[in-house]
């Protein structure tokens, strides 16, 4: 097989070439999410990955492990099923900005809220792709899309802020750029026992990109190089931050998790009458 | 490093032209809308192509991986 | 040994016991009247047996998150009423199309919209059948008794399980709310049938490939058989395809494997048939009027008799299109605008006069009101 020895041993190769358009930043930051996995070094019988519907949920069937590929907005509700039902599983969830934060949103918070054990990825390309161009939740204020013509009057979630308000128990972001971190914030999101959201910014230079002028996919990539500061430094150097997008961990703080809690029921009353 | 060489899939490459921007040495050009080794001598194989190419169509492997 | 256990019970709790007997181990709901006790009921018993219980945000995710339990291998079961059934429809779709065997209780009000939320109707048995879009297999059971809910909560996990589909529970609030003596059967006595796993080592599992009975065998997730799911039109890896053979004979035979199979599902009453000429067809909550109403129209010299279907989908062509053979008229009671009719009317209308008696109130249908109606046409 033409092809590293990541992919070789994660990816369902003879599915390759996927159908992201060129350029697209989903396909990188897949790449961050499998070594991510390799790393850690995760049975790959017991790696369940789940998406919605979208550009972001045809990730899963790029890849050889148990896959779900659900209906949209719906992948963190299904997830929960499997997760609970077995809880052995690592369940990693992918989604895209529209598919997690517009038609998810509920599930989204409300996942959070329990603190269940998934992995969630959010591919955020600030718009829908996959149905040719539309503004979604994610979308900055003024910009353009096929459904927002006159430039986009609704302002934008910060979906790290709102997963973290919610009750995530991590939170990070990463970047299509910023591919190690990236890889290293979705290794710690794993191996947190909780909820974890790590959003990943993402490019789409065939909607998003030419709709607003951002150029080809290589300066797509060059914004977030020049515009993201890591939240570190930011901290330490407010002005450095000052107008720039900030990645990395924004939130690490372990609460007890849903199915370790539901499980110290069963093991209080199971066998017990009625 | 000697043991090491720059491969590509042509197949999978969409000719996207990340890789070509990201690579310190101008290794790589895009032809006919794919991406081609044009000078593997220069290729210092730091990876910066495999890391950020979305399609996994370009990687850093062994000389005897060649096709 | 047999083991039985007299019981009072109302139908919603009934419907809990037949689950667990039938081995129910996840269930996911949303609070609703008038389903809401199966819930708590499930809530509480399930645990107890090592079980999962989850109360999802919305029957969107109710109906989703046992999808994803019964992926990993378990029996799973939710329970809504009308419009949580409504938020329901585009994730049954999802079962039916990626064959994931689940339960879903639908204890009717009266609708439409939030409509009459504690009072008995029968208006989702259309639903029942097309709520989600495209073409699907539907198995809707209707029982009417809260002995019956058990056993057919049961058979509902068994068709489910048999050939990888979800299955309607469509009960009512007549029977989910009332109370009568049951028997709890000894496990010994119960069926109970589970899904066929695959026997071939994982590299050779291809996960949608039917067996003869037109049903793939299912691996559950983590079992070490990798494999895709997924709600688009897809071949028999379960990769997505718009090859339009493929297409077409995925469809067909998603429905094909219940309807040719009906045979083994078809579950129904007659009731004084064998001279009957004329017929009451009625379902649910109504047919306990309906057969009080034979009896009353016995009494005054009207040879009158009941066909009950409990297999209300697929719709009992055969058995309908002999009652329509023998009889001189037929009624179709239900509380509803006449939607069973429409399919007693298609098949046996060309044999005899069906007419419908109809009420939408929220009460249930009273004996009464079924023997006024046909006394007055007769």
């Amino acid at each position: 097989m033409n092809c590293n020895s990541t992919t070789k041993n994660y990816y369902r190769t003879e599915k390759l070439p996927h159908i992201w358009c060129p350029g697209c930043g989903h396909g990188t930051l897949l790449n961050a999410v499998v070594r991510a996995i390799e790393k850690l070094g995760l049975n790959k019988d017991e790696v369940v990955v789940v998406s919605g519907i979208g550009c972001s949920s045809r990730a899963p069937g790029y890849l050889d492990f148990n896959t779900l590929h659900t209906t949209h907005g719906r992948a963190l509700a299904f997830a929960t099923g499997i997760k609970f039902a077995n809880p052995k599983l690592h369940v990693i969830v992918i989604m895209g900005d529209g598919d997690s934060s517009a038609i998810g949103g509920n599930h989204l918070i409300h996942a959070a809220r329990r603190n269940i054990d998934l992995t969630t990825i959010v591919f955020n390309n600030n718009i829908y792709g996959m149905t040719g161009g539309q503004y979604s939740p994610t979308t900055p204020y003024g910009d353009f899309a096929t459904t927002s013509a006159y430039g986009n009057i609704e302002k934008p979630f910060d979906l790290c802020s709102l997963a973290q308000g919610a009750g995530s128990t991590y939170v990070g972001r990463g970047t299509a750029y910023h591919t190690r971190l990236m890889q290293n914030l979705v290794e710690k999101a794993i191996q947190n026992k909780g909820f974890s959201f790590v959003e990943g910014l993402s490019i789409c230079p065939t909607y998003y990109g030419r709709k607003n002028k951002k150029g080809d996919a290589f300066e797509m990539h060059t914004f977030y190089k020049e515009n993201c500061v890591d939240i570190k430094v930011a901290e330490k150097d407010p002005e450095k931050g000052k107008n720039k997008i900030l990645i990395g961990e924004f939130h690490s703080c372990p609460k007890p998790e849903y199915t370790e809690s539901y499980q110290v029921i069963i093991d209080r009353f199971q066998g017990m009458g009625v | 490093m000697a043991d090491k060489a720059l491969h590509l899939n042509k197949k999978w490459c969409k000719g996207c032209g990340v890789c070509v921007g990201f690579c310190p040495k101008q290794v790589l050009k895009i032809e006919d809308n794919k991406c081609v080794i044009a000078y593997p001598e220069k290729c210092i194989h730091c990876g910066q192509c495999e890391l950020r190419c979305p399609d996994n169509a370009i990687y850093i492997g062994g000389r005897s991986d060649e096709q | 040994m047999s083991n039985k256990k007299y019981k009072l019970l109302q139908g919603n709790e009934a419907c809990v016991e037949g689950a667990l007997a039938a081995g129910m181990r996840f269930f996911a709901g949303y609070p609703i009247t008038p389903s809401t006790e199966i819930a708590e009921i499930s809530s509480q018993r399930l645990p107890l047996i090592g079980g999962k219980f989850i109360q999802m945000e919305d029957e969107l995710a109710s109906m989703a998150a046992i999808i994803g339990a019964s992926l990993t291998g378990l029996k799973s079961m939710t329970a809504t009423s009308g419009p949580g059934f409504s938020l329901m429809q585009e994730n049954i779709g999802y079962a039916a199309i990626t064959e994931t065997p689940c339960v879903i209780v639908n204890v009717q009000r009266g609708g439409p919209s939030t409509g009459l939320p504690t009072s008995p109707a029968q208006g989702d048995v259309m639903q029942a059948k097309w709520g989600t879009h495209g073409d699907h297999p539907v198995v809707a059971l209707t029982p009417n008794s809260v002995q019956e809910t058990y056993e057919y909560t049961v058979k509902a996990f068994n068709i489910a399980e048999k050939y990888r589909t979800p299955v309607i529970l469509l009960m009512d609030e007549t029977v989910g709310h009332m109370r009568e003596k049951m028997i709890i059967k000894d496990p010994s006595e119960i069926e109970v049938i589970n899904r066929k796993k695959p026997n071939c080592k994982p590299i050779e599992y291809i996960a949608f490939k039917p067996d003869k009975d037109m049903v793939p065998p299912m691996a559950a997730f983590g079992e070490g058989y990798r494999y895709h799911v997924t709600g688009l039109v897809h071949d028999e890896t379960g990769f997505p395809t718009n090859n339009n053979e493929v297409a077409e004979n995925l469809i067909r035979r998603l429905v094909e494997k219940i309807e040719k199979n009906i045979e083994d599902f078809s579950y129904y009453e007659e009731y004084r048939l064998e001279d009957a000429e004329v017929v009451i067809v009625a379902y649910g909550g109504v047919s306990r009027s309906a057969k009080y109403a034979v009896d009353e129209l016995r009494k005054k010299n009207i040879k009158a008799g009941m066909f009950r279907p409990i297999t209300i989908w697929p719709f009992l062509e055969k058995q309908i299109r002999e009652v329509g053979l023998r009889a001189k008229e037929i009624y179709v009671a239900e509380m509803n605008l006449g939607q069973y009719f429409l399919e007693v009317e298609r098949v046996a209308g060309k044999y005899c006069s069906v007419k419908k008696i109809n009420k939408v109130n929220g009460e249930l249908m009273t004996p009464d009101e079924i023997i006024n109606s046909i006394g007055g046409n007769i």
